[in-house]
C-alpha cells in the first residue's frame, strides 16, 4: 500500500498547475481530494511520475448563486455541497447525491470535480450532472471552454477533458427542474459505489409534466439520460401509472453491466424500481 | 468492595482512543530493517526458476531470502493437532515450508522475502524478483479436490484427503433411525469461508541481541508463549530460554492470530542472518491472502422426527476444506470443535457425525471466532426451524419440546450427550421464553398475518436459534486424548508489592478483550483494595510464567481461575502474618473488604499493612517465608457450556430482495458475569460478525483459484448501518466447575446469530414455497428467489 516515487508539485494557481501538466505531459496526474487518485497510487495501478496537488487552489473552491446558475468550484468537496443551502434550493439533487457519497471523511476530502475527471461510471455525480443539464467549465493555456454535460462523459475512465486541461467548475443551470429533483441509489454493498444510481428532475406545469431529465450512473459502463423515459413524461400528470408506463422499457438499447453483486438482467430491473422511487417523489 | 458483576469502564481504552496503543508496528528499534514478501499471483504454479539479481542491486536493499537458503530450506511450520483417519492412520501432514522453492499451492504463498533499509525500498525491489512460473490447475472447492483425477495439492496426498473422522452413536442405528423415521428434514449447507478482517494487520519484528545471543520476536499474536513454544521447539530448533516473544496491544483476532505463522520464524532467521531487527507488516490484500481463513464446509444434513415432533436422530456429513496447509488448530475446528456440537440443546438420542477435512489451492482454514460451533449451530438450528416448516408446527414449540431438561451439574449430573462431552450445567427453557416475550411473539405474528395478506411490498419473517457452545477449552487430558499437541490449562502470578499494590501475570492474552479491567475487577474484588491498585501484565513471555493465550472463549474461565487460584494462596499466606500480628489463631480470623478481623471484635489489620510485614518481616511468624507472590496452573475439570436464545426479525424488500434487520434479540448464558458491560460489548461484537456471514461476507474464488474479492471494495463487512440497536438480555446458569461460575462470552454472538438471521428470511420467503437459501443472503439472491 505504498505508491511508486514520484515527484511532488505544488502549483500556485490553475495557470501554473496547466503549465506544468503541460511540462510534464503523459507522466503526471492532478491530485486534488485523492479519492479516487491514491488508491490507484497505492495499489500500483498506475504510476505517474509527478503528482500535482491542486487541492490548495482557491479559484478552484465554492459555490457561487450567480442570476442564471449555480457554479460550484470543481475543488469543492462532497460535504460542501451536501450541506449547500444554494443547491439544496435550486438543484436539491446535488445536496443528496453528495449526502450519500462514501462516509464523512470521504465526503469532507473528496471534491466533485476529481469525481467527475476520474469518470468512475458507478460513482454518483454522473447521473447528477447529467439530470441538471449541467456544463463543465474546463480550463487550458488558451482559455476557458466549457463542455456540454451531454457531451462530457465518453465511457468508462474517459472523458472530455484534454491533455493539458484542468475542470474548474461545474455550472448548474437554475431551471424548473433543477428545483424539483433528487438522487436515489442502490449501494454495493461493500464499496457503497451505485450498482444502480438514479437522479431526476422534473417541472411541471398546471400539473402536468412540461420538462423530464432522468440519468443513471452504475447501470452502464457509460452513465446515460434515458430519453425513453423522459419523453414518455412530458405532457403527463406525474402518477404511479404515468410512471409506470414511462418507465416500463428501461434501459433500453443499453449495455447494462453485470457482476457478482448484480446481473445484468437483476440491474436492469433494479434500474426501473430506483427511476420509480426517485419520480414517486417529484 | 463488590466489584465482581459491575460495568466499570475499561481501563485500557484510554491509550485505544487517544492513539497511545503500542501495536507491533509502532515498534522501531535501532538499526532496523523491513521485510516485504514476494507472493505467488497464481493459485497453483511450479516454479522453475527464480531471479533475485535486478531487486538485488535496487537501492536499500539488504539481502533477499529464498526457499532454498540455508537457514530456511526444509524448514517449515508446524500443525498443533492430530485427528486420525477412521482406520487409525495418522493424518496427512505434509510441510509448510518458511518460503517455498518448488511450487505455490494457493494465491499468496510466499516465495522470497526482500529486506531493505525502507519498507518502499523492500517492495520496490519485491517488484523486480523475477519468477519463471509454470501455472498448474488449480482447486477451490472441497468436494472437487476429493474427486478422483482433481488436481492435487500435495503429491503424496492422494485425493487431497487430509484425513476422515467420524464420531457419534452407532452409525447403523442412526441410518436405520433415519429410515424409519415419521419426517426427515434433510438440507445441503454451504457454510461460506470467511476472512477474519482485524482491523491491526498481522505484524512481526525478529530482533537477535548478539550481545545475549538471545532472538525476541514482538508479533501480533493471541498467544505468545505458545508461538515461542513452536517457535523454539518445532521449527527453528533454538532453546527456548533464548527466545522472548511479546505480543503487545494487538488490534483484534477473531482467531486468526493464534497461530504460529511463516513470517514469524521468517524474521526471526533473518534478524540473526543479519544482526539487525526486522520488521515485517502485512498489507490489508496480504491479510485477505494469508490469514487463516474459516469456516468452509459442505455438509449435508438430516434430522429425523417421530409424529410427536420429537428429535429421533440427526446424520451430517461434512467437507471441511483445510486451505492448501495444515494451520495450526486446523484439524481441529470440523472435528472436535464441530461435531461434539452437534447435540445441540436437543435430547436427540441418536447423532453421527461423519468429515472429510481437504486440502484444496486456498488459503489455509483455521478458528475463526466461534470456530466449527457457528457450523454446528446453523446445520442444528437450519434443520429444526425447517422441520417446523415442513411440519406444520410453531418453530419455538419445535425447541420447547426437544430441550433437555435442566441440570445443574451440582446435584444433577452434566448430561451426556451422544457426540463425547458432557454438558457442565443447563437451563434452556427460560431463555427462549425471555426471548419470546422480549420479541412479542404473538403480536409479531399477527402482524406478519397482516402484512402478508395486505401485500403491502414488505415481507416479515422471524427466525431462531437456539444454540449450545463448548468455551473455557479445556481439560489438557481430554484434548490430549482428542488430538491437541499442547495442554490447554493457564497459568497466573499475583504478586502482591511491599504496599499493597498489586500485579498480576497472566497467561491470556487480551487483543479487544478487556482482561486489563475484569481480570483487575476480579482481583480488587477478591483482595477488597481500589481498582486502580491492581495491574494487569499480559503478552510478554519474559514476564509471564507461561501461557496458552486466548481463544475459545477461555480467557476468564480458564485464565481468570488461575488468577483466583494464586489469590487464595495469598489470602492463606496473609492470614498467617494477620494471625501473628493479631496475636489469634488463624482460625479467629475473617478476611473482607480489604482487612483481617478477629472474630466479633473491632481488631484488625489492613492488607497493606500485611503485605508490608511480608517484605519487612522482623516482628514475623516463625519458619514462615517472607514475600506475597504466588502463582497457580489451573487446569479445568470440564469444557464451559454456555447457551443462549436469538432472535431475528428482518423484513424484506420485494421489489429489490434486500434483507433489512429490523430487531435482533440475544438472551445468552454465560454463567456469571464480572462486567456486565464488557459482556454485552462482547455479544454486539459476535453479533456483528455472525449476522456478517448471514447477510454478506463470504470469499469468491474463480476457477484458477484467483480471490475475486480480497480488497474492501469487493469483500462485504457488515457495517453499523447494516445493524438494528440490540435487544440483549442475560440468564445465569453458573458454571459449577470454575470458582468463578463463569462460562465465557467471546463467541456466543457469532455463534447464535447467524442461523437466526436466515431463518427468519426464510419465514419472511415462506409465502415463495422454498426452503433453502445459502449464505449471504444478497439481495440479489432473495430478488431471484421472488422473481423465481
Amino acid at each position: 500500500m505504498i505508491p511508486n516515487k514520484f515527484s511532488y508539485h505544488r502549483p500556485n494557481d490553475v495557470n501554473e498547475a496547466i503549465q506544468m501538466l503541460q511540462t510534464h505531459g503523459d507522466d503526471c496526474k492532478l491530485l486534488a481530494g485523492g479519492h479516487s487518485l491514491l488508491p490507484v497510487l497505492r495499489n500500483r495501478l498506475n504510476d505517474p511520475e509527478h503528482i500535482i496537488d491542486i487541492s490548495g487552489l482557491s479559484e478552484l473552491q465554492g459555490i457561487k448563486d450567480n442570476e442564471k446558475s449555480v457554479t460550484i468550484g470543481a475543488g469543492t468537496t462532497h460535504g460542501e455541497i451536501a450541506r449547500s443551502t444554494i443547491l439544496q434550493q435550486h438543484a436539491p439533487m446535488y445536496a443528496i447525491a453528495a449526502a450519500k457519497i462514501g462516509d464523512i471523511q470521504v465526503r469532507n476530502f473528496g471534491t466533485i470535480g476529481g469525481s467527475i475527471a476520474h469518470a468512475d461510471p458507478a460513482a454518483d455525480w454522473p447521473g447528477v450532472l447529467l439530470a441538471s443539464n449541467a456544463s463543465i467549465v474546463i480550463k487550458n493555456s488558451g482559455g476557458t471552454r466549457e463542455v456540454d454535460v451531454d457531451q462530457f462523459f465518453m465511457g468508462l475512465f474517459m472523458t472530455a477533458v484534454q491533455d493539458g486541461e484542468i475542470i474548474t467548475a461545474i455550472r448548474v443551470p437554475k431551471t424548473a427542474f433543477n428545483r424539483n429533483s433528487t438522487y436515489v441509489k442502490f449501494p454495493q454493498p461493500a464499496s457503497r459505489f451505485a450498482i444502480v444510481g438514479c437522479a431526476a428532475a422534473v417541472a411541471k406545469e398546471g400539473g402536468q409534466v412540461t420538462e423530464a431529465r432522468v440519468a443513471f450512473n452504475g447501470v452502464s459502463s457509460k452513465p446515460y439520460r434515458d430519453t425513453g423515459i423522459e419523453n414518455g413524461l412530458k405532457g403527463q400528470a406525474l402518477s404511479a401509472d404515468s410512471i409506470a408506463a414511462a418507465t416500463a422499457n428501461i434501459a433500453d438499447g443499453v449495455s447494462v453491466m453485470s457482476d457478482h453483486f448484480a446481473s445484468e438482467k437483476y440491474r436492469r430491473h433494479l434500474a426501473g424500481v430506483y427511476a420509480r422511487r426517485a419520480l414517486g417523489t417529484l | 468492595m463488590g466489584l465482581i458483576g459491575t460495568s466499570v469502564k475499561r481501563v485500557e481504552d484510554k491509550r485505544f482512543i487517544t492513539g497511545q496503543g503500542r501495536y507491533t508496528d509502532d515498534i522501531k528499534l535501532p538499526g532496523m530493517t523491513y521485510a516485504c514478501m514476494v507472493r505467488s499471483p497464481h493459485a497453483h504454479a511450479k516454479i522453475n526458476s527464480i531471479n533475485t539479481a535486478a531487486a538485488a542491486a535496487m537501492p536499500g536493499v539488504v539481502r533477499i531470502f529464498t526457499g532454498t537458503d540455508e537457514g530456511i530450506s526444509g524448514i517449515g511450520v508446524p500443525c498443533g493437532w492430530q485427528v486420525n483417519f477412521k482406520n487409525g492412520e495418522t493424518m496427512k501432514e505434509p510441510p509448510h515450508p518458511l518460503l517455498v522453492s518448488d511450487k505455490a499451492r494457493h494465491m499468496g504463498d510466499a516465495v522470497a522475502m526482500v529486506v531493505a533499509e525502507s519498507y518502499a525500498e523492500a517492495k520496490d525491489a519485491a517488484e523486480l524478483v523475477q519468477i519463471d512460473w509454470e501455472v498448474l490447475p488449480a482447486v477451490t472447492d472441497a468436494k472437487a479436490a476429493m474427486a478422483d483425477g482433481a488436481a492435487l495439492v500435495h503429491d503424496d496426498v492422494p485425493n487431497n484427503l487430509a484425513f476422515d473422522w467420524e464420531l457419534g452413536s452407532d452409525k447403523a442405528a442412526v441410518d436405520a433411525a433415519i429410515a424409519n423415521a415419521h419426517h426427515v428434514t434433510t438440507l445441503e449447507f454451504t457454510n461460506q469461508r470467511l476472512v477474519a478482517n482485524a482491523i491491526e494487520p498481522r505484524s512481526a519484528i525478529g530482533h537477535f541481541d548478539s550481545a545475549y545471543d538471545k532472538y525476541t520476536l514482538y508479533t501480533s499474536t493471541q498467544n505468545p508463549h505458545l508461538t515461542r513454544l513452536l517457535l523454539c521447539a518445532f521449527v527453528l530448533g533454538i532453546p527456548e530460554h533464548k527466545v522472548r516473544v511479546v505480543g503487545p496491544d494487538v488490534g483484534g483476532g477473531f482467531g486468526s492470530k493464534i497461530f504460529h505463522y511463516t513470517e514469524e520464524a521468517l524474521v526471526t532467521v533473518a534478524s540473526k542472518a543479519l544482526n539487525r531487527p526486522v520488521k515485517w507488516t502485512a498489507e490489508r490484500q496480504e491479510s485477505f491472502l494469508t490469514d487463516a481463513h474459516g469456516r468452509d464446509h459442505v455438509t449435508k444434513c438430516d434430522m429425523a422426527f417421530d409424529a410427536e415432533g420429537n428429535i429421533t436422530a440427526l446424520r451430517s456429513r461434512t467437507y471441511a476444506n483445510l486451505g492448501a496447509y495444515l494451520s495450526t488448530f486446523a484439524p481441529a475446528v470440523p472435528t472436535y470443535l464441530h461435531g461434539t456440537l452437534l447435540q445441540g440443546l436437543y435430547k436427540t438420542p441418536l447423532v453421527h457425525v461423519d468429515v472429510n477435512g481437504v486440502f484444496t489451492h486456498t488459503t489455509a482454514v483455521d478458528a475463526y471466532r466461534g470456530a466449527g460451533r457457528p457450523e454446528a449451530t446453523y446445520l442444528i438450528e437450519r434443520l429444526i426451524d425447517t422441520a417446523a416448516l415442513e411440519m406444520d408446527m410453531d418453530p419455538a414449540e419445535l425447541r420447547f419440546q426437544n430441550f433437555i431438561e435442566p441440570f445443574d451439574g451440582v446435584e444433577e449430573p452434566g448430561f451426556q450427550t451422544q457426540v463425547a462431552l458432557q454438558y457442565d450445567s443447563g437451563n434452556y427453557h427460560p431463555v427462549l421464553e425471555k426471548a419470546l416475550s422480549m420479541a412479542g411473539y404473538e403480536d409479531f405474528r399477527a402482524e406478519q398475518k397482516a402484512a402478508r395478506e395486505n401485500g403491502n411490498g414488505k415481507l416479515l419473517g422471524i427466525g431462531f436459534s437456539t444454540y449450545i457452545e463448548a468455551c473455557g477449552i479445556a481439560p489438557s487430558a481430554v484434548v490430549g486424548a482428542l488430538g491437541a499437541r499442547a495442554g490447554l490449562f493457564e497459568s497466573a502470578q499475583v504478586r502482591v508489592q511491599p504496599t499493597g499494590k498489586v500485579s498480576v501475570y497472566t497467561g491470556s492474552h487480551s487483543h479487544g478483550q478487556g482482561h486489563e479491567t475484569t481480570f483487575a475487577q476480579v482481583v480488587a474484588d477478591k483482595f477488597g483494595i481500589p481498582l486502580e491498585d491492581v495491574e494487569i501484565v499480559h503478552g510478554d513471555s519474559d514476564s509471564v510464567a507461561f501461557g496458552m493465550g486466548t481463544y475459545g472463549s477461555r480467557s476468564l474461565a480458564v485464565g481468570g481461575s488461575a488468577i483466583v487460584k494464586s489469590i487464595e494462596k495469598v489470602i492463606e499466606k496473609g492470614t498467617k502474618i494477620a494471625a501473628h500480628k493479631l496475636e489469634c489463631a488463624e482460625a479467629d480470623l475473617e478476611f473482607a473488604d480489604g482487612k483481617w478481623t478477629v472474630k466479633g471484635s473491632d481488631k484488625s489489620i489492613a492488607f497493606g499493612d500485611v503485605s508490608l510485614t511480608a517484605y519487612v518481616p522482623h516482628d514475623y511468624p516463625e519458619g514462615l517465608e517472607p514475600g506475597l507472590d504466588f502463582s497457580s496452573f489451573y487446569d479445568p475439570a470440564n469444557f464451559t457450556y454456555p447457551f443462549g436464545a436469538h432472535i431475528a426479525i428482518v423484513e424484506i424488500d420485494k421489489e429489490t430482495g434486500k434483507v433489512t434487520l429490523k430487531r435482533f434479540i440475544a438472551v445468552d448464558d454465560v454463567g456469571n458475569v464480572i462486567n456486565p458491560m464488557i459482556v454485552d460489548g462482547q455479544i454486539h461484537g459476535g453479533l456483528a460478525q455472525g449476522i456478517g456471514q448471514a447477510i454478506c461476507e463470504g470469499t469468491i474464488f474463480d476457477e484458477s483459484g484467483q480471490l475475486l474479492n480480497g480488497t474492501y471494495m469487493d469483500y462485504v463487512m457488515p457495517r453499523a448501518d447494516d445493524l438494528p440497536s440490540f435487544e440483549t438480555a442475560r440468564t445465569t446458569t453458573p458454571c459449577p466447575h470454575n470458582p468463578l461460575g463463569v462460562k465465557g462470552a467471546g463467541e456466543a454472538g457469532c455463534i447464535g446469530a447467524t442461523p437466526a438471521v436466515v431463518n427468519a428470511v426464510m419465514d419472511a420467503l415462506a409465502p415463495y414455497g422454498i426452503h433453502d437459501i445459502q449464505m449471504p443472503v444478497t439481495s440479489q439472491k432473495v430478488w431471484n428467489i421472488i422473481n423465481g
